[in-house]
């Protein structure tokens, strides 16, 4: 599973640790994350994050 | 100077700071203002507040509609200081006030002021019902905070979107068909503050789009208001954020012994002598905040360093640091510049410029000690040359 960076500011988003306090279970993969699962550090949406090698 | 009706019950009652010079870093040579405004229906808002040691004049202007302690509603659409720092003056004289923010608004309130205020906190599209006047809140995270949203005062067609389209200019007028150059004011603050959110800010325009939100007034929280033609202000911001360049090139140097801006000059003169726009910049001499202006509708970007102890020079190690972080869209660029016995300075700034997002072009201008003819000449011919790649890139 991928880890994908929020292009705004910068948080990374780990599928292996979730986001807790968002709902959102560890070990689910970014593809899996709601649309209306919002960047936990600034707020801005699924769609400017990118994935990192 | 007192109270300013924008619309039948709706106030700009904020404050101008005529002697700021400097806005953390931001130079400022006209100053700025706080705009905060009030929405008097049968319950009384008000939209944001002023830097603190400011709410005295707030609050006179407040007390020439109504008395402070009536306020319904303090709007918080925005938590940085100057405009949530007298937030606790107000809560303080308005016992029955609530505090409407977004969730992350609420949070950063909490972490500034500690104060154990009534929130309500909202989403997009939520409303507060003011009497015949609505209020409606617009989330908009990262414009330029995450707690950051704009209010919309349905019935006056009134957007106050907080540091968006904002402008420091102190004045004692209120309008911008009242003060003169404001484009240019608002350009040198879309560059300095807004240009890293561009791709934010293209979708915010297109959802507040599809919200057919009619727009004929915008109160932004620093400067003058837009009445004018308020669709001018969002097409410059689409304009900028899509990265829309001029044939321009901008050269910006420091320079110990003068050879960094021989090379800069001689560039220049390649440039001029094509007839396409130029600027040069020696940055001890200079106010970044006017260069990262320039640098929004330029197409090229030069930057030029001596070697000082096997690096840049540190006024353009500062300078690339701070434009990094503005993350500007769609420029070429190139280093140049100087040494005495082992190099290091442009190796350092072309690494550095690249992370700004540059587009680097193939350059080989770092020379021993002083420029020699042929080097010079060598510069001249690379600011040519640079004219052709500006033009192919840049139809005019």
């Amino acid at each position: 599973m991928k880890k994908w960076k929020c292009t705004v500011c910068e948080y990374i988003y780990n599928p292996e640790l979730g986001d807790p306090d968002g709902g959102i279970e560890p070990g689910t993969p970014f593809e899996e994350l709601p649309d209306d699962w919002v960047c936990p550090q600034c707020g801005v949406g699924k769609d400017l994050f990118e994935e990192l090698d | 100077m007192g109270k300013v009706e924008l619309k039948d019950g709706v106030y700009w009652v904020g404050a101008v700071d005529w002697n700021v010079r400097d806005f953390h870093g931001y130079t400022t040579p006209r100053g700025t203002s706080y705009n905060a405004y009030l929405v008097v229906d049968e319950k009384v808002a008000l939209v944001d507040t002023v830097k603190p040691h400011f709410a005295e004049d707030m609050l006179e202007r407040i007390s020439e509609i109504v008395n402070p302690k009536d306020v319904d509603y303090v709007i918080s659409n925005h938590v940085e200081k100057d405009h949530s720092g007298s937030i606790k003056e107000v809560m303080r004289l308005a016992k029955n006030a609530k505090v409407v923010a977004t969730e992350r608004g609420k949070a950063g309130l909490t972490r500034y002021y500690k104060g154990n205020w009534p929130f309500i906190t909202v989403k997009t599209g939520d409303r507060i019902k003011l009497g015949e006047k609505i209020l409606e809140f617009i989330e908009t995270p990262m414009l330029h905070w995450p707690d950051s949203m704009f209010t919309y005062v349905r019935k006056d067609r009134l957007l106050l979107p907080n540091d968006a389209f904002g402008q420091h200019i102190a004045a004692s007028k209120r309008f911008d068909d009242e003060v003169e150059n404001v484009m240019d004011e608002a350009a040198k603050y879309y560059a300095n503050i807004l240009m890293p959110f561009a791709p934010l800010i293209l979708k915010k325009i297109q959802e507040i789009q599809t919200m057919e939100l009619a727009i004929d007034m915008i109160g932004p929280r620093h400067g003058v208001i837009w009445r004018s033609e308020p669709e001018k202000i969002i097409e410059a911001y689409v304009k900028w954020s899509k990265g829309v360049a001029k044939q321009k090139a901008l050269i910006i140097y420091d320079t110990m012994w003068g050879s960094t801006e021989m090379i800069a000059k001689a560039i220049l003169k390649g440039i001029i002598n094509e007839g396409v726009e130029a600027k040069l910049f020696r940055l001890r001499n200079s106010d970044q905040t006017e260069i990262l202006k320039e640098i929004l509708d330029a197409k090229a970007v030069l930057v030029g360093s001596p070697t000082l102890n096997n690096g840049m020079f540190p006024s353009v190690s500062g300078f690339l640091t701070y434009m990094k972080g503005l993350r500007p869209k769609g420029k070429i660029g190139a280093a140049f510049g100087s040494y005495g016995w082992g190099k290091g300075a442009v190796k350092a700034v072309k690494e550095e410029l690249e992370k700004t997002g540059v587009k680097m072009l193939e350059a080989d201008l770092e020379f021993q000690y002083v420029p020699d003819e042929d080097e010079i000449k060598r510069c001249i011919q690379f600011g040519k040359e640079l004219t052709g790649k500006i033009r192919e890139e840049v139809y005019p």
